[in-house]
């Protein structure tokens, strides 16, 4: 029997040495991706990985980078805690990837990034808001804005456009993403002399939110900010409709989703979001972009997370082709040196911080689509 | 005032639903001792089913009524009942003779199944999907207080389950050898009870609760998943003890006090996080100081 469990250990431990792979060997350069394809947030990992993946593939069908093809190996972390890690780990230590791109929800970013940077491995994420994501080293960075701007965004346009003076937030406990945004929309608002008459939380997948929204209803706001994600604002809607709550509701990129009109129905209708991105505004690059995804995904269009995934491949070659080289501390050093990069998602530099200086763009659901409103710029 | 009110419906309503599910929990185990974990992905199913039986049903009888919804409330009641009694057939009963522990330990098995087999895309995919409207809504406005259809439904669909569910077991033949099943299997076995049957019959009846549960609870909340069973199912075995496990009225008064108590908790600004966590104390507590449960009896274990 001991013989046996012996046989088999030697084989495993041959099979795991057989299946290690050292970074840059090879004839592909070995990208990794982890995105949420299943799960609560599943449309956001579909949407950021069907954008990354195009961006790899139009870049292999143009010769590839450094002479070389780029392999995109995707991992699912099924909107789960836990999961990041797990899938990241596997991709530096078994696959060898050279750089990670991913999450688009910040508690999973913040989950992976600590053991890019102590692999010194780059990480970008395409759409993590949340500060402390890049704060964990200098090999993490992001493509997008970041909350203290989104939450300044939605403050003044609850001030300025829907004159609100009395607000409420309701934030989702369980998301580092949710906590941020409520903290500096909470900041802005106070400051511009709005008051916020009431405070309550959620734990993000919980399906009865009307004790809350009762609660919210009895401080009477002019507006509710609610910045969670599609699954959760969906039901929220629908509950604050329900209970005759008929103030607007706001929320940030998390509400981004076909999902938020299927679930949500006519109870969506009227609301507000703030985003990175909308295919009615944007350049000659991202019109083509439009075009190529819709080719792409049968149809398809492309969502803010599609145009994020899709910049943050774009950046990622971008600086291998300015270091000459695919080791990680040398593409770490150009990816951070990236300035006026021509994006989809517009003209983007990365700050001191590793964020993307960018503007942001508020959509209103309309006829169950989500109508462009105006642009934001820092 | 308008407000307290509101809050009392929105929690008897998910009361209503926890004590449904508690219900399932609780026979079980009067009949086999053990804690029938994967009761909460039962009530799941029951949500689906009628998430895949709704548009049928809308073939025949186009217009929203209450036909449209009560038929697709029984059929739901039926499939689960049917997949009740086939977990204990599969994976209980060959476990019967064997230690509680191993039979406890299999029922989560049973629950991570079905869950992660629901959550591939094969089956019903991981993405919460929109449950259809069975019924038309209607809210009706006193006031500061709101209550809708669905709410009323809730409310009128449990208290009939409850009078049927104590029909049949007080008063029916079936039910009494349920009772003298809970009471003394063996003894049962001697009266010439055929045991297998009334435990199938116990699962299938918990079953048939939690699938009407599954109902109410996507017509109240619009979106169902595969993991909305994981919590809520939770949380019934948290009623269900609260109540005083293996005792029926006890699981739908611990139902309906969890729910006024978790919603009473949610309207309040600094404890609106920690309403999840309510409920786990409340256990706790209950554990502490009457382990029994509010209406349980104490039965000493014979070693």
């Amino acid at each position: 029997m001991t013989k046996r469990i012996q046989w088999l250990l030697a084989f495993l431990v041959a099979a795991v040495i057989a299946g290690c792979n050292k970074p840059g060997g090879g004839d592909t350069i070995k990208v990794g991706e982890y995105a949420s394809l299943t799960g609560k947030e599943a449309t956001f990992g579909v949407s950021s990985h069907e954008g990354t993946l195009m961006a790899i593939e139009e870049i292999n069908a143009a010769g590839g980078v450094l002479g070389k093809k780029l392999e995109l190996l995707t991992e699912d972390t099924q909107s789960k805690p836990g999961e990041p890690a797990t899938v990241v780990n596997k991709l530096i230590a078994r696959d060898g990837v050279v750089a990670v791109l991913g999450e688009v929800a910040s508690s999973r970013s913040l989950e992976a990034a600590p053991i890019c940077q102590q692999n010194k491995v780059p990480m970008i994420s395409p759409s993590s808001t949340n500060p402390k994501v890049t704060q964990v080293g200098d090999f993490i960075f992001r493509v997008c804005f970041i909350d203290p701007f989104q939450g300044t965004v939605m403050a003044n346009f609850a001030t300025k456009t829907l004159k609100a003076r009395k607000v409420a937030v309701f934030t989702d406990v369980k998301s580092d993403y949710s906590k941020g945004l409520a903290q500096f929309f909470k900041e802005s608002f106070t400051k511009s002399g709005g008051q916020i008459v009431s405070e309550l939380d959620f734990n993000g997948g919980d399906k009865d939110f009307k004790a809350q929204l009762t609660a919210i209803k009895g401080a009477n706001p002019d507006a509710i900010f609610v910045p969670g994600y599609y699954t959760d604002a969906a039901l929220i809607c629908i509950q604050a409709k329900q209970l005759g709550l008929n103030v607007p509701l706001m929320g940030g990129d998390g509400w981004e989703s076909e999902k938020l009109v299927e679930i949500g129905k006519d109870a969506v209708e009227g609301h507000y979001f703030s985003t990175h991105y909308h295919p009615d505004v944007g350049s000659e690059k991202s019109k083509k972009f439009v075009e190529n995804y819709k080719k792409r995904w049968n149809g398809k269009n492309p969502d803010a997370l599609a145009a994020c995934g899709y910049d943050s491949a774009l950046v990622l070659v971008d600086a291998m082709k300015r270091a000459g080289s695919s080791d990680g501390t040398k593409v770490r050093e150009a990816i951070a040196a990236t300035k006026d990069f021509d994006a989809v998602t517009g003209r983007l530099t990365i700050n001191e911080q590793r964020d993307a200086t960018k503007s942001a763009v508020i959509l209103q659901v309309k006829g169950g689509k989500f109508a462009y409103l105006e642009t934001v710029s820092p | 005032m308008a407000e307290i009110l509101q809050q009392l419906v929105n929690g008897l309503a998910l009361g209503a639903i926890y004590a449904l599910i508690a219900l399932g929990y609780t026979m079980v185990y009067g009949v086999l001792r053990f804690i029938n974990f994967a009761h909460g992905d039962v009530f799941m199913l029951g949500a689906f089913a009628g998430y895949f039986f709704a548009p049928m049903v809308n073939r025949f009888l186009p217009a929203q009524s209450y036909l449209n919804g009560a038929i697709v409330l029984v059929f739901a009641m039926i499939v689960c009942a049917l997949i009740g009694m086939l977990i204990e057939f599969l994976a209980y009963r060959p476990l019967r003779n064997r230690p509680k522990l191993i039979v406890l330990i299999t029922a989560i098995g049973v629950s991570l199944f079905i869950e992660y087999t629901g959550q591939h895309r094969a089956v019903f995919g991981a993405a919460p999907r929109s449950f259809p409207e069975l019924i038309p809504t209607v809210t009706w406005k006193l006031g500061g207080f709101v209550i809708s259809t669905n709410q009323v439904i809730v409310f009128v669909t449990t208290v009939l389950l409850l009078v049927a569910l104590t029909f049949i077991v007080q008063k029916t033949k079936i039910g009494t050898a349920m009772r003298a099943v809970s009471f003394n299997e063996k003894a049962a076995t001697l009266m010439g009870i055929n045991v297998n049957f009334i435990i199938s019959f116990t699962f299938g009846l918990g079953s048939a609760l939690a699938a009407a549960a599954g109902i109410l609870f996507a017509m109240n909340y619009a979106s169902i998943d595969p993991l909305m069973g994981v919590q809520t199912g939770l949380k019934a075995f948290v009623a269900a003890v609260f109540g005083g496990i293996g005792n029926l009225p006890g699981a739908a008064l611990g139902g309906v006090l969890l729910g006024l108590i978790e919603t009473m908790a949610g309207g309040i600004p600094a404890i609106s996080p920690y309403r999840d966590g309510i409920a786990f104390a409340i256990l706790i507590l209950i554990l502490l100081f009457r382990p029994a449960g509010l209406l349980g009896k104490l039965q000493p274990e014979k070693v």
